[in-house]
């Protein structure tokens, strides 16, 4: 077993976890973070992306011993300190960029890390940058649409498809 | 996954003592390695991570060529080369999707030689050096075909040094589920010489075109390909194309590269 001391969410936490216990089992599991969801355990739907150290992550392609000493965000301590949404969960909610909502956490938690590296992106840039996170419900226009809204961007602009 | 004996050494030298063992195993992002034990295609007793080697981090100058340690990651490679050598930049900025890129480290790709990867042709395209921690060797001698290198059992890819070509660009096509190459082509313009290499396309892996080569170091124009073929024997062929349209594509990319460059 291999213990780790790491903070999430601004909280410092601690753990017992085996070499193999993914960072997401350690959220989900361990610390009953169960906002993080795990969609394809195949590294490649995105609903299980965190941030780790300031970047987006897939919590299931990532050992939880490997984030020992990291600084893990996840969608739980999105909301701001009063309770309130974040300015991304506000948009997704006025901009209905959910339907079933499975995808919702690692969406959240994408569009939250491109708006911090590029405060104003294209339609194209989002379209892009949410490359590894899949949505069966919407057809992502609306969370195009709610991105672009948090960036402050107008969103009837947009081209229609 | 099965499980295994973590460790996280602070030093390359600690490393590579930790790899001594016949069942440990080197991991650094893990982008391919933890899919690849979550489907237990590889069990190791020890899994040796490299996420911890600060002297294996970072992208610096040194002399005219540009040092990437092995434990740098896509994204911070995207980030500071894109002044210094755009082209590679562009290529690290494209691999996967922007976690991949968080993760995922530039030794990694280049020590697993996945054929499909982008990695080995920026480097074989950029005549690079594959710095171990114990030799250094040219990466026109390191691919050896599809998942094999020049790597000894418990040898680990510590840096790569890239010389700066006058221009180079990365044309990809992607295969669109995986993102991955269907095949790619990376195209480097030295004045006096141009290399040309291909990833995605050949059972052996990544490879040079040096017909093209030759044909491009005298007329450095998309015709200057035109009338050349590549051979489809040694193609890969799946159902996401067969090996005739991957030496097709060989073509295209390198015409589309060569178009952009000119």
């Amino acid at each position: 077993m291999n213990s780790i001391k790491l903070r999430v969410n601004g909280k410092e936490v601690t753990g017992q976890v085996e070499g193999r216990t993914l960072l997401v089992d350690f959220l989900r599991k361990d610390l009953r973070l169960t906002g993080t969801h795990v969609g394809c355990d195949t590294t490649q739907c995105g609903a299980c992306v965190v941030h780790v150290n300031g970047e987006p992550v897939k919590a299931c392609a990532m050992l939880a011993a490997e984030a020992d000493g990291a600084e893990v965000a996840t969608i739980e301590g999105q909301a701001n300190a009063d309770g309130s949404l974040s300015v991304v969960q506000q948009a997704f909610q006025d901009h209905h960029g959910l339907q079933c909502g499975f995808c919702t956490p690692g969406m959240v938690m994408a569009a939250t890390a491109l708006l911090k590296e590029n405060p104003k992106p294209s339609e194209a840039e989002i379209r892009e940058y949410l490359d590894g996170n899949i949505c069966r419900c919407t057809g992502y226009h609306n969370i195009v649409k709610s991105i672009m809204a948090a960036s402050g961007q107008d969103v009837p602009a947009m081209a229609a498809e | 996954m099965q499980n295994f004996e973590f460790v996280r050494p602070t030093s390359v030298a600690d490393a590579v003592a930790a790899l001594k063992g016949d069942e440990a195993q080197p991991m650094s992002g893990g982008q391919t390695l933890m899919p690849t034990m979550k489907a237990r295609l590889a069990a190791p007793e020890i899994l040796v991570s490299l996420t911890a080697i600060d002297e294996m981090k970072g992208v610096r100058k040194d002399g005219d060529q540009i040092w990437i340690g092995g434990g740098t990651t896509h994204a911070t490679v995207a980030r500071e080369t894109a002044e210094s050598y755009p082209a590679l930049s562009s290529l690290a900025g494209r691999i996967g999707d922007p976690s991949v890129r968080s993760r995922g480290t530039i030794g990694g790709s280049i020590a697993n030689n996945d054929p499909s990867a982008c990695y080995p042709a920026g480097a074989l395209g950029s005549g690079a050096t594959i710095v171990t921690d114990r030799r250094e060797i040219a990466a026109d001698d390191f691919f050896q075909g599809m998942f094999m290198s020049a790597l000894d059992e418990g040898e680990i890819v510590t840096a790569v040094k890239f010389p700066v070509p006058q221009k180079a660009i990365y044309q990809k096509f992607i295969q669109p589920a995986s993102r991955f190459p269907l095949t790619a082509v990376f195209v480097a313009h030295f004045g006096d010489t141009v290399r040309v290499a291909v990833t995605g396309a050949s059972s052996d892996g990544v490879f040079r075109w040096t017909e093209a080569e030759e044909a491009l170091q005298g007329n450095f124009s998309a015709d200057a390909v035109s009338g050349l073929s590549v051979s489809a024997a040694m193609m890969i062929s799946d159902l996401h194309g067969s090996g005739a349209y991957r030496a097709q594509l060989t073509k295209v990319m390198t015409q589309r590269a060569v178009a952009a460059l000119a």
